[in-house]
């Protein structure tokens, strides 16, 4: 898998460079020299079409929160909406296409058990969906809006960033659109080229007042979202498309909190950190086990999961821990949020002694292509 | 003698060789034209409309016969070819609307400018491309018209600015090459096409404000088809008189099932904007057979007998061959043969469409921008790259 033997080049070249600590432990492992391709070689087959794979890793049934079901990703978010609605009376959900369950069936049923009054449709209007969302938040109703695919998101850019971001600050926290959820799926699906596989969450990154969230799996996306829904801030939750039905998991049928803002360490290692979010994180875990199996070495891998705020205390503790980063996200790499863990990591205040010596350095992003947009989707993002 | 015999025999052998009807039409007269009374049209802020007779020449509707044919068919194939899974990704097809890109284009001239969102294979054709490059450019091969990179929503031709993935956005482009037509003062208009979903899109009344403000020679043109995906106009607007949703700008609304009534919309809207008055609105009413697009099946939020329906009733390409036969501007023999050729040329290019090559990985990341020199582009990982040149 290419985004395997780029990996292990990676951790070769350090090694070459010099690198200290661990790689000693390498020196006398007996690397398989066969799996690892020469770069050039590398670069030869690259040119070859691969077809973007990932395997979705269920994580294990959760005790602590009740009867579980089986659950796919739409389902999880069903699941979600409908304790939300139950619990509240105030929630209303709406957005194109909604009503008769959604063109991803996240929505089915809950018009036929919640009325027409609080699941509705909206016209072709996405600065009009998410103004109005505002309007309502702003009442204290629950809003909960749905963005047919985030590449449509942008008409709507304007007032999330300049409206609902902005709205308790510049009222002196006499006002707030807290209680304003957006919902939208999100990332590459395979065919969807340009204006439905885009994974904008960078975007949103660069504005404070919101939160940006995005899920792994049916388990993390009913527990986010619910978290979501209830935070009191603006929130905005993409929820990754391909993994819809793709992703299945046990889930527990009523309703329970994941907090925001803390990342999730999901495998423990000491020699790199890996960290990634969405669809990704499958990615990331399946070159932590082939790392672990053909190379020796190990990886902690992190889920980021809030974007925005970000969890800086948990990633900088593991990069203190294994002196190394790699960052991996589907959206293109300049200006994507691995430039902003990256450089975080690096200032000195977070206590740990990461420096570029090495002329491959400690920290590296393995993200879309630079500068294309997704039209060729397996091309694109060659993992 | 003999020789002259002989010479002869050969030219009637020749001559039967030919297929029966040809000789039929060799043998038959056709009227060179006829008049035929069109739908009036209703109006907002106008006067007066578009006339409601028109003549149509014998050798016009020979050719939007065989124009309305060829999209049909286009459509049908790459439906075909799509669930061959031939074509991949999103496909919207317009089978059913062929009236409105063929009435469009006889109203306008090839100088004239046109944009429209995705359903835009039958302009594509329409402007001036062939089935060919279409197919291909479907099919994702480079004798595509672009290249094989766009797809299905991005093709673009002469004077034809796309295939557009968001709807609604290309309206205020609409709005911009109007006003580039009118600051050329070459007596050009731009057709901005958008559908009934996507007027309900804030950008659109921005561009009508610009437009009216500035007096440009846009024709807005909403393709109401009933349903913006699976949404019926009743549920997604509040107004559904199109036409009259440019409240400031005059609006007609014409029957977008009819070529001639198109065609002749589309000429008096032409006049009125060449005339330096401003804007003008037209609200197509048309339908369309398939789906939104590939993945819907396109008959949940509507029946089946109501496509039936309009099939029977309202099919363009049936009105007019009714037309022309009943007023014995060609004869059913004569157009049946139309459909042959039109057939095989459809067959040849979906073959051509199959077999052409993809586009080589290398150019991948060319046209990212317009760079001399070239530069590189990293791909996945920082051992991948992609030259980009342009």
């Amino acid at each position: 898998m290419a985004a395997v033997a780029a990996f292990a080049g990676w951790l070769l070249r350090l090694r070459a460079a010099g690198a200290d600590g661990p790689w000693r432990r390498l020196c006398g492992a007996g690397l398989s020299r066969g799996f690892l391709q020469s770069a050039s070689a590398y670069g030869a087959a690259a040119q070859r079409r691969q077809v973007a794979h990932f395997t979705f890793q269920p994580d294990p049934e959760p005790v602590e929160y009740g009867q579980t079901q089986k659950m796919n990703l739409f389902q999880a978010v069903t699941s979600a909406l409908d304790n939300s609605l139950a619990k509240d009376p105030t929630a209303v959900i709406f957005g194109e296409d909604v009503a008769f369950g959604g063109v991803f069936r996240c929505t089915v049923g809950l018009r036929d058990k919640y009325g027409k009054d609080r699941v509705f449709n909206t016209p072709l209007c996405e600065q009009g969906i998410v103004g109005f969302g505002i309007g309502i938040a702003v009442t204290g109703a629950t809003a909960i809006a749905e963005i047919q695919f985030a590449d449509y998101i942008f008409p709507a850019f304007d007032q999330i960033v300049n409206e609902a971001a902005k709205y308790r600050y510049r009222s002196g926290d006499l006002f707030n659109c807290g209680s304003l959820t957006i919902r939208s799926p999100w990332g590459c699906v395979g065919h969807g080229a340009l204006y439905h596989s885009q994974s904008p969450e960078a975007f949103f990154a660069h504005c404070p007042g919101i939160k940006v969230v995005v899920p792994r799996s049916p388990f993390q996306a009913k527990g986010l979202l619910l978290s979501c829904i209830e935070d009191k801030n603006p929130c905005i939750f993409f929820e990754p498309k391909i993994l819809y039905r793709a992703a299945v998991e046990q889930v527990p049928v009523e309703p329970y909190n994941i907090p925001l803002s803390q990342a999730e360490v999901i495998q423990e290692g000491s020699d790199v950190t890996l960290v990634a979010w969405g669809t990704q994180v499958h990615v990331i875990r399946e070159v932590a086990a082939m790392a672990q199996e053909k190379l020796g070495v190990s990886c902690e891998v992190i889920d980021l999961r809030t974007i925005l705020p970000w969890d800086v205390d948990t990633v900088c503790k593991s990069v203190i821990k294994t002196g190394r980063l790699l960052v991996s996200h589907e959206a293109p790499l300049t200006g994507g949020f691995a430039s902003e863990i990256s450089s975080t990591v690096q200032e000195p205040q977070f206590g740990n002694s990461i420096s570029s010596e090495s002329p491959w350095g400690r920290i590296n992003r393995s993200c879309a292509s630079q500068s294309l947009p997704p039209s060729h989707g397996s091309v694109f993002l060659s993992s | 003698m003999r020789k002259m015999l002989a010479a002869v025999s050969r030219v009637l052998s020749g001559v039967a060789q030919k297929p029966a009807s040809r000789v039929l039409v060799a043998s038959r007269h056709f009227a060179n034209d006829a008049t035929f009374e069109i739908k009036k049209c209703d109006l907002h802020r106008l006067e007066e409309g578009p006339p409601v007779t028109t003549v149509l020449t014998r050798e016009d509707g020979l050719k939007y016969y065989r124009m309305m044919q060829t999209v049909r068919r286009m459509e049908l194939k790459a439906d075909q070819l799509y669930k061959q899974k031939i074509i991949r990704g999103f496909c919207h097809l317009c089978d059913g609307q062929e009236a409105c890109c063929v009435g469009l284009e006889a109203g306008i001239n090839p100088t004239d400018h046109l944009i429209t969102a995705y359903r835009a294979h039958g302009f594509t054709f329409t402007r001036g491309l062939s089935v060919r490059e279409i197919l291909a450019e479907l099919t994702g091969r480079r004798g595509g018209c672009a290249k094989g990179k766009g797809g299905s929503m991005h093709m673009y031709a002469k004077n034809f600015y796309g295939g557009n993935g968001i709807v609604g956005a290309q309206v205020p482009l609409g709005a911009g090459i109007a006003l580039a037509c009118k600051y050329n003062g070459k007596d050009e208009v731009c057709l901005t096409l958008y559908g009934d979903g996507a007027a309900n899109q804030g950008q659109i009344f921005e561009a009508y404000n610009m437009a009216a403000l500035w007096k440009l020679p846009c024709i807005f043109i909403c393709e109401n088809n009933r349903y913006g995906m699976g949404t019926s106009v009743e549920r997604a607007a509040a107004s559904t008189d199109y036409y009259k949703r440019g409240d400031f700008i005059p609006g007609l609304r014409v029957d977008g099932m009819d070529i001639l009534c198109v065609r002749e919309a589309t000429k008096f809207a032409a006049a009125y904007c060449r005339s330096g008055k401003g804007p003008i609105l037209m609200e197509l009413q048309t339908y369309r057979y398939h789906g939104h697009s590939m993945s819907d099946p396109g008959v949940s939020y509507r029946t089946r007998e109501e496509i039936q329906e309009v099939r029977s009733k309202s099919d363009p390409i049936m009105l007019l061959k009714d037309r022309m036969v009943n007023s014995n501007l060609a004869s059913v023999e004569e157009l049946k043969e139309i459909d042959v050729e039109v057939r095989k040329e459809i067959e040849d290019a979906a073959q051509f469409a199959t077999a052409d090559p993809e586009p080589p990985l290398e150019e991948l990341g060319y046209h990212i921008y317009c760079n001399d020199p070239p530069f590189e582009v990293r791909g996945a990982n920082q051992w991948i790259k992609f030259k980009s040149i342009s």
